[in-house]
């Protein structure tokens, strides 16, 4: 074997032409564009997060501007196009508000406990041992409390308000995030290339970011964004029960809770706010869904 | 399976330690001094003294700790500040009430679920799968705290049919299901409680059966002659032990998770309770609650995986 035959190899024409390989995002990005449910259902997202942001453009009154005369009116009565709420404050307007919060305690939580317990998940799989019997079994007890019951048991005690209330939601959605990360990273540990890199000299740091986080993320993201559609329910439901946003901030949860001393007068005023938190989580359901078969993640 | 159900049971007791630990802390971590909550505002600086002492107040925490876990196995978990009655009995009172509507919403979604989840494994693909895949996303996507105030406002309000909250004239305490008086109350709860676990049963009842259809031994069937109805037969029958735990974990939920069903319909149970003792701060009551319902959440956990490696042979552990 001599450098000219190489060469020569190397030089040779291609006999036949290869189909162009498509990358990962390529075909995940593929397999989305003929997925009608789930591009419909990413637009309202879309549309509300949009709603949301633009609240105080958009918004014809102030939400928490009571106008003490006309309480309790249904939708259409006068400027108010959905009708005012127990104080008289415009409904619109407060569910455009509303909106934001809800919103944010949907979202950041999630995001959060993705950080800490990706992290802690990533460091239990990586490093196995006793590291990992720590992490897992502590993991495990908060585990033994119901999703429910733990974030009324946190946000009871120490207190409502938005901060509680998402300190709370972050502590439920730890463990389980932490699981799926452990899981993911225990299988990839063990595998012939994370070998492989250890032996050529890579870095532990190296090994985890370009190894194991690869494998590691895709799995925790779909996790994550099927906990948003949780964490919208749980935080408009501890705002229901009062631990959550505090009044006279507009909030779906606490909208809900409000105007449900009025459901004998005006039934459809109290509807509103809870349609709205139940499109927003049935959105982000199926956009989960349609991501996780997108991506071809396993459950 | 004796050494796996002996060891699991062991493996319980950490698990509810660790429990009781976070109960204790989240009570350590909340404003205000407890001493505070016992005590009239004009106390002497001596009688504060006197139940600090009286209380181990004066002891460092984890000494305080683990009085407070001596006495909670004892079923001793303080007075409630509201009702000056013992914590214990008083969870456990409601704890009955909450468990009806519990068992009561888990056996109507496992019914559901079970005929919904199988006829979508069935037709995987075709308009009944996906007819009954979106109801089951539907019913863990609705707010269950909205779902019982809509039906609150249709049965209750509009037609007058059932009764929008509470327990009725009978009482909190002998509840008796075939009581209609006393059932018809419980039917609303319950309805709006089953939509979680019917949307979870489902989805795991489709795949399941989704799995076994693809299993060699159905083919065997099929081409042995076997009709659908028969086919299916032998599918649900080996669904039916997954199917069975995802619903007892169910029940746990329901039990520990049903602080908004309960405040939306003052159902007398743990929840409501919960619930009251949040809105006047009682500390004692609210952590008392807090730690039964997670024991019995622990304690369903371990029923249902001693039962499922009982019932289910294919499961061999070591």
């Amino acid at each position: 074997m001599s450098v000219a035959s190489l060469s020569d190899l190397s030089a040779a024409p291609p006999t036949e032409k290869l189909p162009p390989v498509r990358g990962y995002w390529a075909s995940v990005g593929n397999r989305l564009r003929y997925d009608y449910l789930t591009i419909f259902f990413l637009s309202v997202i879309a549309i509300i997060v949009v709603l949301a942001i633009l609240a105080p453009l958009i918004a014809p009154f102030d939400p928490t501007k009571s106008h003490m005369a006309y309480r309790l009116k249904p939708p259409g009565f006068r400027n108010f196009m959905l009708g005012t709420d127990e104080l008289g404050r415009d409904m619109l307007s407060r569910l455009l508000w509303g909106g934001r919060t809800s919103l944010l305690m949907g979202i950041f939580p999630v995001l959060l406990a993705t950080l800490v317990g990706g992290s802690l998940g990533v460091a239990a799989g990586f490093m196995g041992g006793r590291t990992n019997t720590f992490i897992m079994r502590t993991m495990d007890v908060v585990f033994a409390f119901p999703s429910v019951l733990l974030a009324v048991a946190i946000s009871g005690t120490l207190g409502g308000g938005a901060k509680n209330g998402m300190l709370a939601l972050t502590l439920v959605f730890i463990p389980s995030i932490c699981r799926v990360a452990e899981s993911a990273t225990t299988q990839v540990r063990g595998l012939d290339f994370v070998e492989a890199a250890r032996a050529s000299g890579g870095s532990t740091l190296s090994i985890v970011r370009t190894h194991i986080l690869g494998n590691v993320l895709g799995p925790v993201f779909i996790f994550a964004s099927s906990l948003i559609s949780v964490s919208i329910l749980l935080g408009s439901g501890l705002s229901f029960l009062g631990l959550g946003v505090e009044p006279p901030t507009p909030d779906w949860g606490l909208m809900l809770s409000t105007l449900r001393a009025g459901i004998y007068t005006q039934p459809l005023l109290c509807a509103l706010p809870g349609a709205a938190i139940f499109i927003t989580s049935l959105s982000f359901n199926l956009v989960s869904d349609g991501l996780r078969q997108a991506m071809d993640v396993k459950a | 399976m004796w050494y796996y159900a002996a060891r699991r049971i062991l493996m319980s007791i950490p698990i509810a330690l660790g429990v009781s630990v976070i109960c204790y802390t989240l009570v350590l971590l909340s404003p205000g001094d407890p001493i505070q909550a016992l005590l009239p505002p004009d106390a002497t600086p001596e009688e504060v003294a006197f139940l600090k002492r009286a209380y181990g107040f004066d002891k460092p925490i984890p000494v305080q700790y683990f009085y407070w876990l001596m006495r909670a196995i004892s079923g001793d978990l303080g007075i409630s500040l509201q009702t000056n009655r013992p914590v214990f009995t008083e969870v456990m009172g409601a704890l009955s009430n909450t468990i009806v509507i519990s068992v009561g919403a888990v056996l109507l979604a496992f019914s559901l679920a079970f005929a919904l989840g199988t006829i979508a494994a069935y037709n995987a693909g075709r308009p009944a799968d996906k007819i009954a895949t979106g109801i089951a996303v539907v019913g863990v996507s609705i707010p269950n705290y909205w779902l019982g105030i809509v039906l609150v406002i249709i049965f209750a309000v509009n037609l007058g049919l059932l009764p929008a909250s509470g327990m009725g004239t009978k009482g909190s305490t002998n509840f008796d299901i075939f009581d209609w008086e006393q059932a018809r109350y419980a039917i609303l709860p319950i309805l709006t409680m089953s939509f979680v676990p019917l949307g979870i049963i489902m989805r795991t009842t489709r795949s399941a059966i989704a799995e076994i259809l693809n299993q060699d031994f159905v083919q065997m069937l099929r081409a042995k002659g076997l009709g659908p109805l028969a086919v299916l037969r032998h599918a649900t029958r080996n669904a039916l032990p997954q199917v069975l735990t995802v619903m007892g974990l169910q029940l746990g939920y329901l039990v520990g998770g049903s602080i908004l069903v309960e405040t939306i319909f003052a159902w007398p149970g743990t929840g409501f309770l919960m619930s009251k003792a949040i809105l006047t701060r009682d500390v004692p009551m609210l952590q008392g609650a807090i730690l039964l319902l997670a024991v019995t959440f622990v304690t369903i956990n371990l029923l249902v995986d001693l039962l499922q490696t009982a019932v289910d042979p294919r499961i061999k552990r070591a």
